[in-house]
């Protein structure tokens, strides 16, 4: 079942001078009810942006300029006040990248709790001192810490721990849907490790569904079971992760898992993605990925190819969508939205 | 890094004898070096205990390791920033440890250091090509007119052209990759015999960490430099160094040849680094040996 779907997402910055800078553009997705979904790409292509957007956290100059965002039934895209603070209880959190900037530097942890124990208490309901602390106590269990840390302040606590304490946080309100962005981004690996085992485990036990942002495909594809590829503001893939890995059908996803290898391996080469991603506050023409792309034709340099069924899942690609066609035999009833609902050129 | 040392001869404007083997480049020799420092309530943290190691001359190493193992105190050490408390650091006849202020300045011409944070490690209200002159004005004693030429040279060493487009940018102009490229850049520009680099790509994208490390190994290699590289990034030591050393609490834990050590690791902790690396290609499904297991606190 459909949890989230957004639809026609746009989101732009508005600086003080100078032009719009648009981050996310025209994107279409659907979660469904207890997926765990990973959404990647290299700083600056949208994802956080992204992520603030589908649980309703932009803040100016972030502006959500269009699209529809349904939660459960509602469209939570324009609600606002009293009333999106309604639907968070039991609907939607975001951790915040590096625990340690999303913490109150001279609060201890027990009154952070306190305050969206406040700020979200039903009418009439109150609760004492001893209730929130055994509400916090029994979250940081969830997220392995002891209740101790309550009293602790957040120069007190290492980065993992930090990073833990957000996630406690955002599971205080029983959230259906969690967005991640970058929770491990700033932890060394051993440490990483931990928290994403611990994400893990709570996604699967308590069977919320979970949006995963990260620049790194390695932890994204450990964890999850489908990616959304971000390139300059636009899903330009959308695959199972298994898929993904070892069939990737955009050329810009070639390249990120060219990115990694195995250390082990006898012989270790490394490529990176020679260019760097267009600069958003400019008109685009044709594919966005076109100059750092290897296969770049000259339709290429014209269309901005819309997200189309390829495979399991979506690709905006014009020379893959067209060798696929040619290929024939090829499931196109198998998954995948709508074509029309694709994207906004139609070849 | 004083600014005041404005070429005080002007027969010190010398083309500076660049990339011809310098023969008298010696050793860094870590001697059983222990650093600890007095914590906040007055008790004794040892951040470094008893750790020697050597870097021959355009040798690659790398010293792994995850936070608080003590990688940044051993770059503070060999790059005089921290004295030991015990043991000693030796640059030939050298003894940084014991530097002058004046010796220290000195020492700096011939070991550079590239820091982990571009966006920390150049002054945002200077221009790329003002951070590239000062270390040629100040160590090589350059004019400006040369030391221009000298930025351009450094701009194209570190693939950044053309070199007249980057020159007059401010940091905040640039990419992180880039910056992290002009970062090296002024590394290089005194024409130094060791660079440490300590986690120089870990704040950079993925997709631009391949570039960087291609270009350090590259550097090493053409200009025989020598090369520390601070990691706790295990794929990125396999590429850029020979040996490796794996640290943990302050102690070295194993050392070797950096291949064989990942494919062949002896010390469970290199086991359990290896193990937590975020590998695509460790299908999802094939398990990862319970070093996840491993508490954050």
């Amino acid at each position: 079942m459909t949890l989230l779907s957004a639809r026609d997402l746009n989101v732009a910055y508005l600086p003080a001078r100078g032009q719009r800078i648009w981050s996310v553009r025209d994107v279409d997705l659907d979660l469904a009810e207890g997926e765990f979904v990973g959404l990647v790409g290299e700083s600056g292509c949208g994802k956080s942006t992204l992520g603030y957007a589908l649980t309703r956290m932009l803040r100016p100059p972030a502006r959500l300029e269009s699209g529809r965002i349904t939660f459960d039934g509602t469209d939570i895209a324009t609600l606002s006040g009293e009333e999106l603070r309604r639907q968070r209880r039991n609907g939607f959190a975001l951790v915040l990248q590096s625990g340690m900037n999303a913490l109150n530097p001279v609060r201890n942890v027990s009154h952070h709790f306190g305050d969206i124990m406040k700020a979200h208490a039903r009418e009439g309901e109150s609760s004492t001192a001893s209730d929130l602390s055994e509400r916090g106590a029994e979250l940081l269990g969830k997220v392995e810490l002891e209740p101790d840390v309550l009293e602790r302040y957040p120069h007190e606590l290492s980065g993992g721990m930090r990073q833990r304490v957000a996630i406690a946080l955002a599971l205080a309100l029983e959230p259906r849907l969690i967005v991640f962005d970058e929770p491990t981004t700033a932890l060394d690996v051993i440490v990483q490790r931990a928290v994403m085992q611990t994400i893990k485990d709570l996604q699967r036990q308590q069977k919320f569904t979970a949006v995963l942002i990260s620049h790194d495909l390695g932890v994204v594809l450990e964890a999850t079971q489908r990616v959304l590829v971000m390139y300059a503001g636009r899903i330009v893939e959308d695959q199972p992760s298994a898929d993904l890995l070892t069939g990737p059908h955009h050329p810009y996803t070639e390249a990120l898992l060219g990115c990694y290898a195995d250390p082990r391996a006898e012989v270790v080469e490394l490529n990176g993605i020679p260019g760097s991603p267009p600069d958003l506050s400019r008109p685009l023409e044709g594919c966005s990925y076109n100059p750092r792309c290897p296969l770049a034709e000259q339709v290429c340099l014209e269309v901005d190819p819309p997200l189309l069924p390829l495979g399991r899942g979506r690709a905006a690609c014009h020379v893959r969508t067209r060798e696929d066609a040619r290929g024939a035999v090829t499931s196109n009833a198998s998954a995948g939205p709508d074509p029309s609902e694709g994207g906004s050129h139609v070849r | 890094m004083s600014a005041d040392v404005e070429s005080t001869t002007p027969a010190g404007r010398r083309p500076a004898a660049r990339s011809a083997p310098r023969a008298e480049v010696p050793p860094l020799v870590v001697d059983g070096v222990t650093k600890t420092y007095r914590g906040r309530r007055r008790e004794q943290v040892v951040a470094v205990d008893d750790v020697s190691l050597t870097i021959a001359p355009g040798a690659a190493v790398s010293l792994v390791g995850a936070s608080g193992s003590g990688k940044s105190t051993i770059a503070k050490l060999i790059t005089g920033l921290e004295r030991p408390t015990s043991g000693s650091v030796r640059f030939g006849d050298v003894q940084v440890g014991k530097l002058s202020r004046g010796g220290l300045r000195e020492y700096h011409h011939r070991v550079q250091m590239v820091f982990q944070d571009p966006y920390g490690a150049l002054n945002p209200l200077h221009t790329v090509e003002y951070t590239l002159a000062r270390p040629c004005v100040n160590f090589l004693g350059m004019s400006a007119r040369d030391a221009k030429q000298r930025v351009d040279e450094l701009l194209e060493t570190v693939g950044l052209t053309p070199p007249e487009q980057f020159a007059p940018k401010l940091p905040h102009q640039l990419s992180g990759g880039q910056r992290q490229r002009v970062v090296i850049a002024r590394a290089l520009a005194c024409e130094p015999s060791l660079i440490v680099a300590d986690e120089p790509v870990s704040m950079l994208d993925v997709s631009l960490r391949a570039g960087v490390l291609t270009l350090l190994a590259n550097l090493r290699l053409e200009r025989g430099l020598s090369l520390l590289y601070i990691t706790h990034d295990l794929l990125s030591a396999r590429v850029v160094s020979d040996d490796i050393l794996v640290l943990h609490h302050g102690r070295i834990v194993e050392r070797g040849v950096t291949k064989d050590v990942l494919q062949h690791p002896q010390d469970d902790y290199t086991v359990q680094l290896i193990n937590a690396i975020a590998n695509p290609y460790a299908a999802p499904g094939s398990t990862t040996p319970s070093a996840g297991a491993t508490k954050d606190h």
